[in-house]
């Protein structure tokens, strides 16, 4: 873990911002003013009319071995975020560094291999395994792609990851339909780790469970961790979830990464008033309904139309004449905080 | 003065599959005061909707088949009503409001027609002064601007807004009893407080009843008087919040609650698990449904279907052991306990202790 990466070429745009690098942090990967803007078509013609600012400007880093959990609300990027940094999308703008290599800028050959290292988990155990597919040729797929193996070495491998996440190899020849919600999303984290990546995105892998099953699978994902050395983004809009296996935790706002602080700092004391908000509209499950409750007017802004200055200034309660017109940059609080407002909270 | 407004009486409801006939809701009795928030809780399947349905009396339209039971509204047996009878019952005295919002809205019509078509249809009313209570509503719901979104149709409507909407339809003629169904599931969570503190104000201000079907018990904690948790078609435990919260008695809600991560406590440590899976209602475990999961379980519970009894402080239970779980006299009242299920007891297994990782629990 102490292996100090080399940085790729530090473009002079990232020296001059006030973005910052935490230079003695190595990390394993690294968002730089990373943008994701999705064309708006209309008419015949398809005409391009502007953009959904999906992702706009993100800078963070993700420490080898750690657990960085992104939260933010519905359609505030987060999926595009990690599918940019996968380069399963392409980018609009910024880098990407793995282990100090510009993902964006890989050949395909270079891709390929970083295929085998960064896998993802998706939300939907049902949705996101093919239903024609036998459980032990899902599983599989990776290492058909990726391995030279032989059918025999393949189906011992498959029965060593079934084992490994907690399911009877013995239904290895059987379809998904056939297990349960809890154990489809096992067969898709036996497949994410086949090829033993070193980062793991896990894009609401527990949000569609139910709780009972959720702490088996998250009880998986700490021990696979500790196991295999595993990094993982752990995207998810349950924030006590989020709290229970992140070290570290960004917020996300319509696009923005608008807070990145340790988890314990973080929910201690917030100090963006979105992440306040967050934290307190969370209805937690104790007897303490007295709670002072931040209740934030309005809906989320569309993306493709942001407001002006800060984005959450539509919405936040302390804002003021400056908000409106400025737009307030990540900057750092102190013990690896950063925090986009111009007033954050003490 | 509270009274007694919905009383459910032993409901059946049952669907036809290929493997025969499966109670999705496997005699369930309830009740809801005037005024009073009442939760039913519990994981997908339990039958929480299939419940609301069918006192609404649509499960019917959804190829449910009522099989037994009684539900008592203000003195009448809905169960015996025509549908006809039940038009006039629904939204005016008793109204549903469902998980999604869009799919609650017309997308041909303006909302402001929705409302109105609401009041036109239990109330004779003139077009104009509809549309008045229709623009009165969104107000009441706090949809900025109500003259003006009145006229504008669901998909020029954010989310949350859609639901205020949907809200707005419920209560315009202020019917005693509502029924949401996860109402701010699909909302998120800043809009969810919103939605919550909405319904909480409404309530005050006429008086209505609310059944609240939620998944999550942080919702249940913050909205209920009382709760309901169901598992597997039947209610396992009901009581009042502070009694399932404070003092939780079924092994499946003590289960529940510590599976969930807390917001306070240490992190990252091994969660508690409840064993196995949610079962399939084709094929129930004999005796109490619980009992493949439940790390009480004896040789009774194999055999025999705990009844939900009542116990001193009025708190229902179906479970054979609630009071010897619920005091931690476990090892005492469970005998004939197999190895298997005995390494699974945690030891540290009472009620309320937050969430701390539990050995041998998981499987
Ligand atoms: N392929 C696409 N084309 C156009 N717009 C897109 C596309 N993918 C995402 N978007 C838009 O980009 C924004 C961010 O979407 P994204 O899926 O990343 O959000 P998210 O934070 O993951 O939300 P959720 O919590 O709902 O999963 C949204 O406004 C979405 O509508
Ligand atoms: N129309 C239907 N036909 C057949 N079975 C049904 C039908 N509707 C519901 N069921 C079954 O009845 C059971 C209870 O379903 P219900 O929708 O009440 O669950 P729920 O507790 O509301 O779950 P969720 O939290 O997922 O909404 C489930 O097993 C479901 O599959
Ligand atoms: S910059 Fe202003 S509007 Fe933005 S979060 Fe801070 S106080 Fe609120
Ligand atoms: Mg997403
Ligand atoms: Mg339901």
């Amino acid at each position: 873990m102490s292996t100090h990466i080399a940085r790729g070429r530090i473009p002079v745009t990232a020296v001059e911002t006030h973005y910052p690098t935490g230079a003695d942090v190595p990390y394993l990967v690294e968002a730089r003013h990373v943008k994701k803007y999705f064309p708006i078509q209309k008419g015949l013609l398809n005409r391009v009319v502007g953009h959904v600012r999906a992702v706009d400007d993100v800078s963070f880093g993700i420490r080898p071995g750690e657990t960085f959990g992104l939260v933010g609300e519905s359609g505030c990027g987060k999926s595009t975020l990690a599918r940019v940094i996968l380069r399963l999308q392409g980018a609009s703008g910024g880098e990407v560094f793995y282990e100090g290599r510009d993902v964006l800028k890989m050949s395909g050959s270079e891709v390929r291999r970083l295929r085998r290292e960064m896998q993802i988990i998706f939300q939907d155990p049902f949705g996101s395994l093919n239903p024609r597919f036998l459980v032990r040729d899902i599983i599989a797929e990776p290492l058909r792609v990726h391995e030279r193996m032989s059918a025999k070495e393949r189906d011992e491998r498959v029965v060593e990851l079934m084992r490994l996440v907690g399911l009877d190899a013995s239904r290895r020849n059987r379809y998904p339909h056939e297990f349960s919600g809890g154990q489809r999303q096992r067969v898709g984290i036996a497949r994410a780790i086949a090829l033993s990546p070193k980062f793991v995105v896990a894009d609401e892998a527990v949000s569609a469970l139910d709780v009972s099953v959720q702490s088996q699978v998250l009880n998986l994902l700490m021990k696979l961790q500790r196991d295999l050395g595993l990094t993982y983004l752990f995207i998810a809009h349950g924030l006590n979830v989020v709290r229970h296996i992140s070290n570290r935790v960004g917020v996300m706002y319509l696009g923005k990464m608008v807070e990145v602080a340790e988890t314990d700092e973080l929910f201690r004391q917030p100090l963006h008033p979105y992440t306040a908000a967050l934290l307190s509209a969370i209805p937690r499950p104790e007897l303490n309904r007295k709670r002072e409750r931040i209740v934030l007017a309005g809906d989320v802004p569309s993306p493709a139309n942001p407001p002006s200055g800060c984005r959450f200034h539509t919405r936040c309660p302390f804002a003021q004449a400056r908000c409106r017109e400025e737009e307030p940059g990540l900057r750092e609080m102190g013990s690896g905080r950063v925090v986009a407002c111009h007033t954050p909270l003490q | 003065m509270a009274r007694t407004l919905l009383e459910i009486k032993d409901l059946s409801t049952g669907f036809i599959t290929e493997g025969g006939i499966v109670k999705a809701v496997d005699g369930v009795s309830l009740t809801v005061e005037t005024g009073q928030t009442v939760c039913v809780v519990g994981e997908s399947g339990s039958g929480k909707s299939v419940t609301s349905l069918t006192v609404m009396r649509l499960s019917e339209y959804d190829g449910g088949q009522i099989l037994g039971g009684e539900v008592w509204f203000q003195g009448e047996n809905l169960l015996t009503k025509s549908q006809k009878e039940m038009r006039r019952i629904r939204g005016k005295r008793i109204s549903m409001i469902f998980q999604e919002p869009m799919n609650a809205l017309n997308p041909v019509f303006t909302v402001g027609d929705q409302i109105a078509e609401v009041v036109r249809m239990h109330e004779r009313v003139t077009r104009d002064a509809a549309w008045a209570r229709a623009v009165e509503m969104l107000r009441l719901v706090g949809i900025p601007e109500p003259v003006l979104r009145a006229r504008q149709y669901p998909h020029e409507l954010s989310g949350g807004m859609c639901q205020r909407v949907v809200i707005a339809m419920a209560l315009v003629c202020h019917p005693e009893l509502v029924i949401a169904d996860e109402p701010t599931t699909a909302l998120d969570v800043t809009v969810q407080a919103q939605i919550l503190d909405l319904l909480r104000d409404l309530q005050q201000k006429f008086g209505t009843a609310i059944m609240l079907i939620t998944h999550d018990m942080g919702v249940a904690a913050e909205m209920a008087d009382r709760i309901a948790v169901m598992y597997a078609g039947i209610i396992v435990e009901e009581g009042t919040v502070e009694q399932i919260f404070e003092r939780p008695h079924h092994p499946y809600t003590i289960g529940l609650l510590k599976s969930i991560p807390g917001f306070e406590g240490e992190r990252g440590t091994e969660l508690y698990t409840i064993r196995g899976n949610i079962p399939n209602l084709a094929r129930l475990p004999s005796g109490c449904r619980f009992h493949p999961r439940c790390p009480f379980a004896t040789d009774r519970c194999r055999q025999e279907s705990p009844p939900l009894r009542k116990l001193d402080e009025g708190r229902k239970v179906a479970c054979w052991y609630a009071e010897d779980v619920a005091a931690g006299r476990v090892t005492g009242a469970v005998t004939g306990m197999d190895v298997e299920s005995t390494e699974a007891v945690p030891a540290e297994l009472s009620p309320g202790d937050g969430q701390t990782a539990v050995r041998g629990a998981a499987k």
